[in-house]
């Protein structure tokens, strides 16, 4: 039996103006196929104005673990939010 | 963390009714129970496009046939987004047509009935496609993240499915006394195998309570079977067709209708491989698959080539 085909994550940008977002994943045996059937499976109904497709293999994520302390230096931060500070009522807009 | 840490992780975000994503920890059964549910489905896609594909030639209009081709590429597309939501799981895709062509994973048994006129084409529309909306739509808020998100696209495009079926049979039911006969025809076989699609009774109904826990499951089979049955009802009403069933009635203390005994050995029995279509659609199925073979071989083989000659000249 053949080597199965590798995995590519889709990216779809459905319209102008707007970044693209991941949609899904498929498996093609090169980029410019991967293209191809990203169009075929993932933009039927004119979902996209562009695709990326990306080798799944190469992406390189935060973590094994979706909670993470990679995240945790953040959440003592309340100061950078604009609610942080209070202020006059009179001060119309800020 | 230990089991139990990581098990108490995991069931609190279930509690909460928050997704479980693809490198959670998660118990086994649990990802055991989504790989055959998953896969199951998908193979239900796929093994789909055999009793459409084959009135494709002979649609009565070109209108019907790109209609149809469209339905039946969608039923491609859907098998591949649940594919791919499988594979997060940790199974291959290889692995999962292996599955599906050896027998060991099984496909929905409705698609071992036979397509035999064209009005099936607009009653599998109407029941069959009704019913998967009905089955779909609940699968959309799972608790698995991947295949909540393939499923919130599939009941987007399953919409068309389901009107042009029932449009498709409204338009044969205004059309001659022979035409109006052929819809009544599809309804009375299809009617039954698609009250079938909701799984055995809830008091035989093996991995429910389960599913229900997980957040799989988010309804019983005998409330969506009701659900689809009170659904119906009205609709063939306005179609001018009757459902095949002296004993279906309007319970008016519990707002719902009443529906005759479903014929579980019927459903056993082609489950259990003995359907009038189970050998054909593995046949069929098994001979796609080994007919491509070449043309993914050489797809990969070109593929190789390129990356060699791209790397040489780097």
């Amino acid at each position: 039996m053949s080597s199965e085909w590798p995995l590519w994550e889709v990216f779809v940008r459905s319209r102008r103006g707007l970044s693209h977002v991941h949609s899904g994943s498929l498996h093609a045996p090169d980029a410019e196929l991967a293209l191809r059937n990203a169009r075929d499976l993932y933009t039927r109904r004119q979902e996209g104005v562009s695709i990326w497709v990306v080798r799944a293999d190469d992406i390189t994520a935060s973590s094994p673990d979706e909670k993470d302390p990679f995240f945790e230096t953040a959440s003592d931060k309340p100061y950078r939010h604009p609610t942080f500070y209070e202020l006059p009522d009179e001060l119309a807009h800020m | 963390m230990d089991e139990t840490a990581l098990q108490r992780d995991f069931d609190a975000t279930i509690d909460a009714d928050d997704r479980i994503e693809p490198r959670d920890w998660m118990p086994d059964a649990y990802r055991q129970t989504l790989i055959r549910q998953i896969a199951q489905h998908a193979h239900s896609e796929i093994i789909g496009m055999q009793p459409e594909g084959n009135w494709i030639t002979r649609a009565p209009s070109l209108k019907r046939k790109a209609i149809l081709m469209a339905k039946v590429q969608d039923e491609a597309g859907h098998g591949l987004y649940l594919y791919s939501a499988a594979e997060t799981l940790g199974v291959s895709r290889d692995e999962l047509l292996d599955k599906l062509h050896t027998g060991r994973q099984r496909y929905s048994s409705i698609f071992n009935y036979p397509t035999i006129t064209w009005a099936d084409m607009g009653a599998i529309g109407w029941l069959v496609d009704g019913a998967a909306i009905m089955n779909q739509v609940p699968l959309c808020r799972c608790s698995y993240g991947p295949y909540a998100r393939a499923m919130i696209r599939i009941c987007k495009e399953e919409s068309f499915h389901q009107r042009q079926g029932f449009e498709l049979l409204l338009t044969l039911s205004n059309g001659t006394a022979e035409q109006k006969a052929m819809a009544q025809d599809a309804v009375n076989r299809w009617w039954w195998p698609s009250l079938m699609m909701f799984g055995p009774p809830d008091s035989e109904s093996t991995h429910s309570e389960q599913s229900m826990r997980w957040g799989i499951k988010r309804f019983s089979n005998d409330e969506l079977r009701q659900r689809f049955v009170d659904a119906s009802v009205p609709q063939a009403e306005i179609l001018g067709l009757t459902l095949p069933d002296p004993q279906l009635r309007f319970n008016s203390e519990t707002g719902h209708y009443e529906y005759g005994d479903i014929d579980w050995s019927e459903f056993k029995r082609i489950l259990a491989g003995d359907g009038p279509c189970n050998a054909q659609r593995m046949a069929h199925r098994v001979k796609a698959h080994t007919d491509g073979a070449w043309v993914r071989e050489a797809a990969a083989a070109y593929a190789d080539k390129r990356a060699a000659r791209e790397e040489g000249a780097a």
